[in-house]
Parts: structure tokens; sequence; C-alpha cells
């Protein structure tokens, strides 16, 4: 059964200043599956996925052309609607950005961005969403302590947790597990396999066995290109391009 | 129905800043414009070389020659520069370069203390302390007989004052300057104080500059502690031992008395537009002097 | 050759030595003659009262006046600053990131409108104060000194709003915030510390001044009660009491610079303790 696809990237060029660093790409991402960005680092990963969420705005020195259709919406065209477009995505960060407030708040600021407004119903979100990301556990009996007490990994679950409670479609994630010990960055993979079933996932990575492990399809990219694109069989399995045996084998970094 | 209202407080929010914005953005022109309105009876009823190089000052008569104030002036902040960039270009190669930086944790607190000591206060302790040295010691020293209020007093207490401005610029500068380059000095064999005086103070030349410059311009336009130090007799003075009058001062002593003279209200708001433009004028120099420097230097 | 390098060396070595330590020596110097001479005058009546008939013949009474006028314009004129310039300062790193040449153009006239002498805002203020009819006031003297601050209230804002890390953007953005809830909600709490060193920065500038308020506060004996009358200033309190030959009176002059640089001194503290708990606290990344 062939997927539908949730967000379709089509003649996305990305400049900054006179260097081109993404070069006409064009990319589905299939819906209620994982996606693996994949790449030695410094090939446009990131920026690409900024693109999905035109968190490149944030980035004087970078222009955008091309397509980014999510719902039949245009990211890159949508003007100031952009801010309610940004909620069908989650985004999780390399590192964990906590919000400068009472890790309750972390999770309560995009229920209320949300319009969520009742107090009772506010509560009950919050636990919901702490626990969904494991972490209620540890924080029940301090959620009023600032966010930036707690451990890189707890934050990075707060920052899971948070994503998930503004409710989102999609969840773009940038080496999420890069800043986080061993156990921490297995439970983040084992949600993203779990999420998959009502998430679309985005995730950019180096490490090839974290693709291998928990990738649907994968997307390699070099150098700013997108060199193949395909089923994670299809990728690890047997490889079409030169660029991709070179880089699973390991002979290039 | 509450997305309406985040859209209301944004506009809110937008219309405060931009308000805010717009009234910041205009200052320097509503000062320079006020301040000319305000002189213009004075700079339409006389030449302009005559007001800046006359040296005859008879408000009552109708005599506004602003030459002793503008020399008086000059002679004071140029003292007080002579004696203050030697002493800060000194002690920010000495705390960026020679010493630990835990000392760096003791001197910036120094510097703040100084940065924040009201006008005033250093006036006070320039007739507490400064104006009797320069009577008892430092006239006698010399062979000549003052009261202590000139020129001297002033440049003295003013390159106090303007020690933590330009010493705060200058650290800066010297702790902006990359490693990478001391470190290829002294490996080609230089001594540290080889390093310091052909690399690093050559390679920091311009940010000493714009300090001095930016120094200068503060120091222009002090008025209350030398105001008090100065002595404020409208004459040319021949020695640093000479009271004198500077152009700030000039304005604060006689706020009282401008009202009754005609002419005397528009002719210190002239001073007021001649401090402005002076002050704008170098302010403007030295960034233009950093931006062409930053820009050779990336 | 080497030999003289070296003395060369030694020289200038000492000479920093003395350099530097002659600027603390000199601070040593202005805090122990204010201290000196104002402790000897100062008492519980200076604190307490306002000037009695014949205050300046030496006779009875105190610069309660001054204290309260100083303290009353000073926290008007920092509270105005701060709902004028908190705004601008989010604007520019929030709202303009991505126009450089903006930001850099709002920086430069921040920076030249902070090196304008106070007397020149003085001077502005008095001729705006007479162009609009109103008096020497606390209203008058407050709005000038808020233009005064203004642009040091900002550019230390936009110094440590500058500091917030683009990760804490893009999370916030993410959640569906737009840019005034980025700025207003996360910028300010991110870096609550700093905007209150800003603030603190800017008031003890404002008490200190007296160039600005010279024309335009007015002078008067009494407490501080209307915007709209006149209002007594510490700088100020001091100028005149200094300018009286009557000992007493300049005795009372050094006491009243006593209590102006303890507020200073105070104030710097304050924003110092925070700036170290500020390190604590923070989130780092």
């Amino acid at each position: 059964m062939e997927p539908t696809t949730k967000i379709h990237i089509e003649n996305l060029n990305v400049y900054a200043g006179k260097q081109q660093i993404l070069k006409n790409i064009n990319i589905e991402i299939p819906k209620n599956k994982i996606t693996v960005i994949l790449g030695p680092s410094g090939c446009g990963k990131t920026t690409l996925l900024k693109c999905m969420n035109r968190l490149t705005d944030l980035y004087p020195e970078l222009k955008v052309t091309g397509k980014v259709m999510i719902n039949d919406k245009n990211v890159l065209e949508a003007g100031e609607d952009i801010v309610k477009l940004r909620q069908y995505m989650g985004l999780l960060s390399q590192r964990p950005y906590p919000l400068p407030m009472t890790i309750y708040n972390n999770i309560a600021f995009g229920l209320k961005l949300k319009g969520v407004k009742k107090r009772r119903n506010l509560h009950k979100q919050v636990v919901r969403y702490l626990q969904q990301a494991n972490l209620w556990d540890e924080v029940k009996n301090r959620l009023r302590e600032p966010a930036s007490r707690l451990s890189i990994g707890q934050q990075q679950r707060l920052c899971l947790a948070r994503g998930l409670a503004v409710n989102p479609e999609i969840i773009l994630a940038d080496e999420p597990t890069s800043a986080l010990d061993p156990i921490s960055s297995q439970y983040i993979e084992e949600k993203f396999v779990e999420l998959k079933n009502d998430y679309t996932i985005v995730l950019v990575t180096h490490v090839l066995r974290q693709a291998r492990r928990i990738a649907d399809f994968v997307v390699f990219m070099y150098l700013g290109e997108v060199i193949e694109q395909g089923t994670v069989e299809e990728v690890f399995g047997n490889p079409k391009m030169e660029k991709t045996k070179q880089y699973l084998g390991g002979t290039f970094n | 129905m509450y997305l309406l209202n985040r859209i209301q407080r944004h506009r809110v929010n937008y219309t405060w800043m931009i308000v805010s914005l717009l009234l910041v953005a205009s200052l320097p022109f509503l000062l320079f414009l006020g301040l000319y309105l305000k002189s213009f009876l004075l700079i339409h009823d006389y030449h302009l070389g005559d007001l800046l190089f006359s040296k005859v000052w008879k408000p009552g008569s109708g005599k506004f020659g602003f030459y002793p104030f503008i020399v008086g002036s000059i002679w004071v902040t140029l003292l007080a520069m002579l004696i203050s960039a030697p002493i800060c270009l000194l002690t920010a190669i000495y705390v960026t370069q020679y010493t630990r930086k835990r000392f760096l944790r003791i001197m910036h607190p120094a510097i703040d203390i100084l940065a924040g000591i009201p006008s005033v206060v250093y006036g006070v302790w320039g007739i507490l302390v400064i104006v009797p040295f320069i009577s008892r010691f430092v006239g006698p020293l010399f062979g000549v007989q003052t009261l202590g209020y000139s020129i001297l007093a002033a440049a003295l207490v003013l390159s106090v004052m303007v020690i933590p401005f330009i010493l705060n610029i200058l650290i800066e500068v010297f702790r902006t300057i990359p490693v990478e380059l001391k470190e290829a000095s002294l490996s080609l064999g230089a001594t540290q104080w080889q390093t310091v005086k052909s690399v690093l103070v050559k390679k920091a030349l311009p940010g000493i500059i714009a300090a001095y410059g930016f120094g200068l311009a503060r120091a222009f336009g002090e008025t209350m502690a030398v105001l008090m130090v100065v002595g404020n007799v409208v004459k040319l003075p021949k020695s640093v031992f000479d009271p004198g009058y500077t152009l700030p001062a000039l304005i604060a002593n006689n706020y009282g008395e401008m009202l009754s003279i005609p002419k005397y209200e528009s002719a210190l708001m002239f001073a007021a537009l001649i401090l402005l433009a002076v002050s704008l004028f170098f302010n403007l120099v030295m960034h233009f002097f950093i931006d062409r420097y930053n820009k050779f230097s990336a | 050759m080497k030999y003289s390098g070296k003395i060369e060396e030694k020289v200038f070595k000492i000479l920093m030595v003395i350099a530097t330590y002659s600027i603390l020596a000199v601070l040593a110097i202005i805090i122990y003659s204010i201290f000196a001479k104002g402790i000897k005058a100062l008492s519980w009546e200076i604190l307490s009262q306002v000037p009695q008939g014949g205050y300046y013949y030496g006779k009875g009474g105190g610069i309660l006046n001054a204290i309260l006028g100083s303290l009353s314009l000073a926290f008007g004129a920092t509270l105005l600053a701060f709902i004028v310039g908190l705004p601008v300062a989010l604007y520019i790193n929030v709202f303009l990131v991505r126009r450089k040449k903006l930001i850099t153009l709002f920086r430069f006239i921040l920076d030249l409108v902070w090196g304008i002498p106070s007397i020149v805002y003085g001077a502005f203020g008095f001729s705006m104060m007479i162009l609009l009819g109103l008096q020497t006031s606390l209203l008058a003297g407050m709005l000038t000194v808020t233009l005064f601050i203004l642009p040091i209230m900002i550019r230390s804002m936009d110094e440590i709003l500058q500091t917030v890390p683009i990760g804490l953007s893009e999370a916030t953005y993410s959640l569906g915030a737009n840019k005034s809830e980025l700025a207003f909600k996360i910028f300010t709490r991110q870096t609550v510390s700093g905007i209150i060193t800003a603030i603190l920065l800017s008031f003890g500038r404002a008490i200190g001044d007296a160039a600005s308020v010279l024309f335009t506060a007015g002078y008067t004996d009494n407490l501080p009660n209307s915007l709209m009358e006149p209002v007594a200033t510490l700088p100020l309190s001091i100028f005149f009491q200094l300018s009286s030959p009557v000992p007493a009176v300049q005795d009372r002059a050094y006491a009243s610079a006593l209590v102006l640089t303890l507020i200073i001194l105070l104030v710097s503290l304050f924003s110092r303790g925070l700036g170290k708990r500020y390190h604590k606290t923070k989130i780092n990344f």
C-alpha cells in the first residue's frame, strides 16, 4: 500500500549570501512514518528541517525559494499564518531549550496559546502529556520549580511533552539524542517508534545505527543535495548511488 | 474569541513598540531642531563667526562672544585627556596582558563605582581635595599664586571622571584581540613586551583612537563637576593655573537670569546647540572610523 | 640591544603598575574624603527634616525635601524610561532579526543619543517647558531625565537581550507563539535579572544627574507633593549649600554628598548581588 504524503517539498533552494546551501530539493515525506534525513554534518540537514516550519525566518542571511506543502498550504508563502501552521509541527532540537518558567508552565504555555483556558482542563492535559513523555513520576512533586533545574535528559523529555501538548501532526526532530546519555537516547528512540502511529516524524541524524533502528524512509543528503531517497530497506539494503554506498560503508566522513 | 484576543494583544504591543521606537529614533533630530529654533533669534541677528570668535561677553549690552568659553572648554578637555589617556592605556594593557583574570574582578567593580559616582560628588571631591592641593602644593611648586579654582583643577577632576569610560572600552578592545595573534608573536621569539608594543598596540590602535574620541566627546559636555572647580571667570586663560569658564558651565550658571535680558536665553540655547553639535560630530566620526576599520580588517 | 629592551619593559611595567594602582587609589581617596567629611555633619535631623527658616544661614532643618524629591523624580523617570525603553529593546531583538542594517542603524542612533551631555537635555527640556507653558516642576524634571536615561536603559537591555539563544526563539515559535508573545513572555523572562540591572543602572544615573534637572525641576524647601510643583533634588541641594559662605551650611553639603553617594553605592551593590544570583538561576545552554 502506497502511504499518503504528508509533507511535499518541491524545488527548494536555500542561499546564504552567495553560497547555495540547499540545491533543488524534491522530497515527499509519508504520513505516520519515521523519515530519517541522513548525511554528514554540514550537508544542510538541519536547514532543510528548519525550512519545514520556516524557522529560517530567524536567520537574516538565509534566502529560501521553492515550495514546502503541508496540508495543501505552502509554508514558505503563508505570511502571518505561519504562526498557526507551526502548531502542526512540534520541534525537538539538538539541545533542550526549556522555556524560562516553571515545569508546569512549560507545558501549559502552548496549551494556553491553543486556547485552553479552564484551569482544570489545563491541569489535566499537563499531567497527560507529562505522563506521555514518561516524565510525570519524576516531576509530579516539583511542578512549580523552574524547568532549568531538571537534568538534560529530563529537559529533553519535557521539550517532547511540550511539543506534543500543542497537538501537532508532525514531529520535527533535529538530532534530539546528540546531547543525551544512552538511556535517555534509547527512551527517545522507543518513544518515536510508539508515536509514529499518530504522528509523522522527521528525524535528522548522522548516526547510521539510529537511522537503521527506527527509520521507515531514508533521505540521504550530501553537500546540500538529496543523493538518494527511499525505504530503509532500499537505501540501506541496496543503495543505488556511489556516494550512498561510501557513506554507509563508512569510507568517508 | 481567544484567538482574536491574541491578535489584538499583538497589535497593542506592536503599536506600543513602534511609537516608542519612533520617539527614541527622532530624539537627536528633536533636540537639534528644538535648540536651533530657540537660538534662532541669536543666529539670525549675529554673524556666526562673530559669535564663535568674539572675546566680548556682555549680555547686558547685547554682546555675545563665545570665544572664552569655547577656549576654556577646549583647554579643560584636552588637558584632562592628556592626563587620563596614558593612564588608561597603561592600565588596560596591564590588566589584560600582565595580570590574572582574577584581577579584572577587582578592577571591574572599581571602574563601575567610578562611573557611577555622580558629577556633583566629583565636584565636591574636587573642592575638598584637588583645589587645596593645587593652591597649596602644585601652585607654589611652580611659583604661581592661585586660589586653586582653575583650568588645571577642572582638568584633573575631569580626567578621573572619564577614566572609567575610556578604560572600559580599552579593556574590551584588548580582550577582543585574538589570542592566536599573541601566540604567533610569542612563538616567533618575541618577548611579552615586544609583543605588546609591536603587535597588540598596533592591532588595537583604531580601538584606542576611538576610545579617546568617545572620551573626549564625553569630557567636552561635562557640566557640574567642572563648574564647581573651574573658577567661572570670563577671560581667556593664560596658564593652566588661571580660572576659566566652559560652555556647559555657562549654561548651568546663568539659567536664573537669562529670562530678564533680551536674547540671553537664545545665547544659552546656542551654547547648548554647540555642545550638541560637538557631541554628535565626534560620535559620528568615531563610529564611521570604527566601521571603516572593521570592514577592512574583516 | 636585548638589554635595553629589558630595561624598557621594566620601566613600562612599573608605569603600568603605577597607573593601575593610582586609579584604585584615587577611587579610595574619593570615597574616603566624601565619607570623612560627610559623616561629621550627618545627623538624624538632616535626614528627617525639611529646611527650617534660615536654614541656608546655618539654622536648623535638613534635606528630607531633597532626598524624597530625588527619589520620586528618579523613580518616575525610571518608570517612564522603562515603559518606553523595554518595547524598543524587544523590538530590535525580536522583530528586526532579519533586518541587520536597521538594527545597526537604531543601535547607532541610540549610541549617539547616549553621548549627548545631560546639560543639553536640560536646555532642551527647558525650552520645551516654555513652549508648553509649563512651570519648573516634578513633571518637567521627570520628563527631561527620562529622555536623558532612555538610551542608557535601552542599550543595557539590548545588550542583555542579545544573549538569548536562538534555539529558545525556535522552540517558542514552534509552539505557535507570535512575535510579541516571544518578546514579552519569553525574552523578558529569560533576561529578567539583566533587565532589573538595566533599570537599576538607569535609576542611579537619574538620581545623580544635576545638569538636566537644573532648569526643569526647580527647587523648593517643601516635600514633593504634586507633579506640577517644583521639587528639590539631592545634587542641586549639594550644589546650592556648597555655594553658601556659611561653614555650617557647607558641612551639610558634604553630608548631603555622602547621602547621595550612599544611595548610588547601595543601588550598584544591589545590582551586583543580583548579577551574581542571576548567574546561578538563569537557564544555561
